[in-house]
């Protein structure tokens, strides 16, 4: 039997939630990179199922999580970008030791 | 004379007020700052006095009041419109004169006395501002337009008083003067207010009729008397609102002739003759007016015994005289207070002068430093002397006239105010030729070299010494007193001469003749040593050289222990307290509450994420449980 809309919401469900776990509970900011990354990814998963099982002529959400992979490969960029600064000015990427907005 | 058109009649109070402007913003600019600054301000006062004669003549063929209109000064629809016109009767065109004349004669003084002296664009500019804003107070037929002259006069007070202002002495003296006649003017200012809360007009002849009419009566009538009163006493120096006038004697001598001595201290007088037909339907006003008016002419008659600074005898003198005057009000007739008024005018402005040219010529006017002056000073002597029979009240001054009036009235009607005045009597004669002697008698103690003034100083106090003779011949049928609307003429007034049949004259005479021969024996032969009297009177005598410590009590208890530590003290402690501290406490919740509050701020990324992912899930849950 071929998975219906139920199962792939359920797996995307699944991932979105591993994924927010790690990025609130991670110290390194490269794992709450990979976590972020593996919410977009459900996020991905969701849209194309619902595309193909409510509108399956239009490819609208499959456009959609194309784009969304592309976005998601500039944000990788920016943020291991960001992270590398932060390694040079603090020899550190535990986010725990840069909370500088703090009170 | 041509009767005077009526709308001339704002010319009188306009030209001081020209005068004044033409002083301060043409003058002052061109830093004129000769003796050209008066001949302005004497023009314009000369002009105005023309005028205001004209006026008086016509009033007297006429007898008749005019209502001149003017404008709208404030208009509200349906709540209220307030009109400034002109009322003119027989009592404002005495004063008028009266005003205009010694307001002349003192700047014509003022050429000499102030000769040389800095900042006479400011003197001349003020006199001038004076001299208009009591002509407009005795003019206006509103209260509340003769409230607002009545406080320029103040300002004018204080500016003239404290004309030489780098003088601490003077300053002080201008602000005293300010904050106690402040405390008269708000009694004046809550009897208006009263007036017309009751009447619904500030216009003066309608208060009157509608007084007469019986609208508002009573209790009302009392406290709006009491109150205008109250503005009388500050402005008129009467106990307990008198400590400002003696101070007041630091301004500049002919200042002291003008405003504390003639003219603005007996607007008060004027005030309360204004407003009689309100006093007659109080009972209990008039007595305070009578009962506060003896009380302050006796006393301030004893305080003057002891003052050796000339000058300071005057003002307790003017003080006194004022409490005479204020008797004569409360017994009933406004008459005779303003034919006092009238003739007081003349002869103490004379006085002042005669003080200010000794001052002139010795440099001071310490009483104990003079001595002699008769000789090198003759004119100022024999002016001085003509000035103190007339306020002795010697037959035939002008001051025996009017006091003879006052002396009366009170025999009529009330045995203990006579007794009050007739010692009043006594100790005015002894004070003021305790004064002649002590500076004109004996020999010259001066350091300085004696010499007359000139004669622009001269010639103004010998015009005034022949009306402080002659002013009260002008009553001498009654005639004055008809004027004003007293028409019970008292039978013994038959002439200059017929005065003299009447035994009260006599009785009256002996007393202040046997006041000055009092004061020949002791300051003068030194029959009976001074130093004696005031051993053996002691305590009477520290009493009165101590002016009752009505300063101290005034300055020490009223003001320190009451007012500042107790009082303004509450009031800082509310302030800091209960003001300051309620807005102290909002902050303080506020501050307390971020302590709080900011701990939600780690700075942990991941904290926010949290919470921000908790909001959604909690809106989602929302969004589903709704549906």
């Amino acid at each position: 039997m071929a998975p219906g809309l139920e199962e792939y919401l359920i797996l995307s469900a699944l991932l979105f939630s591993i994924g927010l776990f790690g990025a609130i509970t991670k110290r390194s900011a490269v794992v709450i990179l990979i976590c972020i990354e593996i919410m977009l990814v459900a996020v991905n998963i969701a849209l194309v199922a619902f595309s193909r099982f409510i509108t399956p002529v239009e490819l609208t959400g499959q456009a959609f999580a194309v784009f969304v992979i592309v976005v998601a490969a500039a944000e990788v960029a920016v943020g291991l970008a960001i992270i590398l600064t932060l390694y040079r000015q603090r020899h550190t990427i535990d986010t725990k030791k840069v909370d500088l907005l703090k009170w | 004379m041509n009767s005077m058109p009526e709308m001339l009649t704002w010319i009188i109070p306009a030209l001081p007020l020209a005068a004044f402007l033409m002083l301060l913003l043409l003058m002052r600019p061109l830093k004129i700052k000769s003796n050209l600054n008066g001949y302005v301000s004497i023009a314009a006062t000369a002009m105005s006095f023309f005028f205001s004669t004209w006026l008086l003549v016509n009033i007297v063929q006429t007898a008749e009041t005019k209502f001149i209109p003017g404008f709208s000064w404030l208009s509200l629809e349906g709540a209220i419109d307030i009109q400034v016109g002109l009322i003119v009767d027989s009592l404002t065109a005495i004063m008028l004169v009266v005003v205009t004349l010694i307001s002349l004669l003192v700047q014509i003084y003022s050429l000499g006395y102030m000769h040389g002296s800095k900042s006479l664009n400011r003197y001349f500019a003020f006199i001038s501002l004076f001299t208009m804003a009591m002509l407009g107070l005795v003019m206006a037929d509103n209260l509340l337009i003769m409230f607002m002259f009545w406080e320029i006069v103040g300002l004018c007070s204080y500016q003239l008083i404290g004309f030489w202002f780098h003088r601490p002495p003077a300053a002080r003296a201008a602000r005293k003067a300010f904050f106690i006649t402040r405390i008269g003017d708000f009694g004046f200012l809550a009897a208006i207010l009263l007036i017309f809360n009751a009447t619904g007009t500030f216009n003066i002849s309608e208060v009157h009729s509608l007084a007469a009419s019986g609208v508002i009566a009573g209790t009302t009538i009392t406290w709006a008397c009491l109150g205008i009163f109250m503005g009388a006493m500050g402005k008129s120096a009467q106990f307990p609102l008198h400590t400002w006038l003696p101070d007041a004697m630091e301004g500049p001598t002919p200042v002291s002739a003008l405003i504390h001595a003639a003219t603005m201290v007996a607007a008060g007088v004027f005030l309360v003759g204004r407003m009689y037909p309100l006093f007659e339907h109080s009972e209990a006003a008039l007595t305070t007016v009578a009962v506060i008016g003896a009380i302050t002419a006796l006393f301030a008659g004893t305080i003057a015994l002891a003052m050796n600074d000339i000058k300071k005898v005057l003002a307790y003198s003017t003080i006194s005289q004022l409490g005479f005057m204020m008797i004569a009000l409360g017994l009933g007739s406004v008459a005779i207070a303003i034919f006092h008024l009238f003739t007081h005018a003349f002869f103490k402005a004379l006085l002042f002068m005669g003080a200010g040219s000794v001052n002139h010529s010795t440099g001071t006017f310490d009483m104990r430093k003079m001595g002699g002056l008769a000789r090198p000073m003759p004119w100022t002597c024999a002016t001085f002397v003509i000035g103190s029979l007339s306020l002795a009240g010697i037959w035939p001054m002008a001051g025996f006239f009017s006091k003879e009036e006052i002396l009366l009235s009170a025999f009529n009607n009330h045995p203990l105010l006579f007794v009050l005045a007739i010692i009043a009597a006594f100790l005015t004669a002894l004070y003021i030729f305790r004064a002649v002697f002590m500076t004109f008698g004996g020999q010259v103690q001066s350091r300085f070299k004696p010499h007359e003034s000139g004669k622009v100083m001269v010639i103004p106090m010998s015009l005034l010494a022949i009306l402080a003779i002659s002013a009260g011949y002008f009553n001498a049928t009654g005639g004055f007193l008809k004027l004003l609307g007293d028409d019970h003429t008292h039978s013994w007034i038959y002439g200059i001469f017929g005065v003299l049949g009447h035994p009260l004259a006599w009785a009256s005479l002996l007393i202040a003749g046997s006041g000055i021969f009092l004061a020949y024996a002791i300051y003068q032969r030194r029959w009976i040593s001074s130093r004696k009297i005031a051993r053996r009177f002691g305590f009477f005598y520290t009493i009165v050289f101590h002016k009752y410590w009505i300063d101290e009590l005034y300055e020490k208890y009223l003001g320190n222990k009451l007012l500042n530590s107790g009082l303004f003290n509450l009031f800082n402690k509310f302030d800091s307290k209960v003001v300051d501290g309620t807005v102290d406490d909002v902050a303080r919740l506020n501050l307390n509450s971020s302590k709080i509050l900011r701990l939600v701020q780690n700075g942990n990324l991941q904290t926010y994420a949290m919470a921000f992912m908790i909001g959604v899930a909690a809106l989602a849950l929302m969004v589903i449980l709704v549906n």
